[in-house]
């Protein structure tokens, strides 16, 4: 069976239980090793080594509280902005650590894209939802900026919904065209991972069929990593998954592998709908 | 969950049902056949609609369970017991051409000839039991054991057809009752068969391995 995987699959699942098979990696994309972080004296995420392949979906599953979107936060440090947090072991993207004092949070966020569980646009017309970034990068052509924002919406599988009405409030859209315009407004910039925090669960059951399939395209560009409470989501949309408990990851391993023969007895009671 | 968990105990439960009323049918055949026994012949026949029925009564909650999206093991259970309901239908339709084969056989003197048939029957019905019993118990030697035995068993009815092949040869009033004998011969090593497919399925249901069509050593996952 493991010889019809790709090699990128190979690695995610040579990494089951959360071992370190850094010598299996070729190189993956994102590295984690042994991080703990703390608010305050609480101990949220203990010792997490994990490695994020290129290009693929990753989504990160477990119940609420196990730590699943303060370690998505943890890729373009977004915990910075919450008080009282520390952080110990290391994160790295190609081998740069996030974590090192030289690194430059604002360009770190450019590179490493996040779209949320609540659909965010500015209270802005759709176009500028998706110019305004480009011209904070100092994109100031118009025929530069018009291409870029219909390449954006129709990555966004968006754009033959709202061609016709561009520059009409972003706030007049549906949830689901909501989701999607935050998607065409993370993707404008070209960053080159996309972190999603569930981004899927506030939507009916179309809008979310319409973004999973978005990002079972979107990841023929980027490195998609998504935290999702429904499972069977991680299963249609994910290569990869990795399950949290109480700030630990149980089990990482090739998606199709871990929903349907799990190795941690923690998993199975999970994902069977067993648990506690 | 908790009426997930009582749908899941309907499947395994009407499962083993419809298992011992295939292993009964072919019992029954083999039976029937032995001792020639015409009325026996026909209670198999009319018997194979329960068959039918419990297939498809055990599709219906199968899909039921799949609708709800379940994962891990309780996959793995849903669609074995699919595909081990779909080979005691079959195991059914076999039985019954065994008992169709042998009331056609009654009509005529007994003919001396395949002379390792009651072994091949007594080979499948046991291949039968056992494969239901690997299933029931989690078993996965004794599954694996089974895959190798249904080699031995097509070799017994390939030699069964051989033998009997020299024996139409010899004379056109053995033709008929060489063609029921045949048949029946290749219904048992039919049932043996359905019989190793379950065991294929014992495996996969305990150990997610899939071992059809692969040497039955097949390591379990590490």
């Amino acid at each position: 069976m493991a010889e019809h995987l790709t090699p990128t699959i190979r690695v995610a699942a040579g990494l089951r239980q959360g071992g370190d098979a850094a010598s299996a990696a070729a190189t993956p994309l994102i590295r984690i090793e042994n991080l703990s972080l703390y608010y305050g004296r609480a101990k949220a995420l203990s010792n997490i080594t994990l490695s994020i392949p290129e290009r693929l979906v990753t989504a990160f599953i477990g119940p609420s509280g196990c730590g699943k979107s303060t370690l998505l936060r943890c890729l373009n440090r977004m915990n910075d902005l919450i008080d009282n947090v520390r952080i110990e072991g290391r994160v790295a993207i190609h081998g740069h650590d996030l974590y090192d004092a030289k690194t430059d949070v604002i360009e770190l966020r450019k590179r490493v894209g996040m779209v949320f569980q609540k659909s965010n646009p500015f209270p802005k017309s759709i176009y500028e939802n998706i110019a305004y970034g480009l011209r904070l990068r100092g994109m100031r052509d118009r025929r530069m900026l018009d291409e870029t924002v219909e390449r954006s919406l129709r990555q966004a599988a968006l754009w033959d919904e709202v061609k016709d009405r561009l520059h009409a409030s972003a706030l007049g859209l549906s949830g689901g065209q909501q989701q999607r315009v935050c998607i065409a407004r993370a993707i404008a910039i070209q960053p080159e991972i996309l972190l999603m925090d569930e981004p899927a669960s506030a939507l009916d059951p179309l809008a979310t069929a319409r973004i999973e399939d978005l990002i079972l395209d979107l990841k023929k560009e980027f490195t998609i990593v998504i935290v999702t409470h429904n499972m069977q989501q991680a299963a249609r949309i994910s290569d990869s998954t990795a399950f949290f408990y109480l700030g630990e990851l149980i089990e990482f391993d090739a998606t199709r592998r871990l929903f349907t023969n799990p190795a941690r007895k923690q998993t199975e009671d999970y994902v069977t709908g067993r648990f506690g | 969950m908790e009426h997930f968990e009582h749908e899941l105990s309907v499947l395994k439960q009407r499962l083993l049902v419809m298992a011992s009323y295939a292993e009964n049918a072919v019992n029954r055949a083999v039976e029937a056949l032995r001792n020639r026994d015409d009325a026996l012949a026909q209670k198999v026949k009319e018997d194979d609609t329960v068959l039918d029925e419990l297939e498809m009564e055990l599709d219906e909650l199968a899909i039921g369970l799949l609708a709800q999206a379940p994962l891990a093991s309780d996959l793995r259970l849903i669609t074995v017991a699919m595909k081990i309901t779909q080979n005691l239908e079959r195991v059914g339709d076999e039985a019954t051409k065994i008992a169709k084969r042998t009331r056609e056989l009654n009509q005529e003197p007994p003919l001396k000839a395949a002379s390792a048939l009651p072994q091949l029957a007594e080979r499948a019905v046991r291949m039968l039991r056992n494969a239901l019993d690997a299933f029931v118990s989690g078993n996965t030697a004794a599954a694996r054991a089974l895959v190798a035995e249904d080699k031995e068993v097509d070799a017994l009815n390939r030699q069964i057809l051989a033998e009997l092949e020299a024996v139409m040869a010899e004379s056109p009033q053995n033709i008929k009752r060489c063609l029921n004998l045949m048949v029946v011969s290749r219904s048992l090593e039919r049932v043996a068969d359905h019989a190793k497919n379950v065991a294929e399925e014992a495996v996969y249901l305990r150990e997610a391995v899939d071992i059809r069509h692969s040497h039955p050593s097949a390591a379990p996952p590490a």
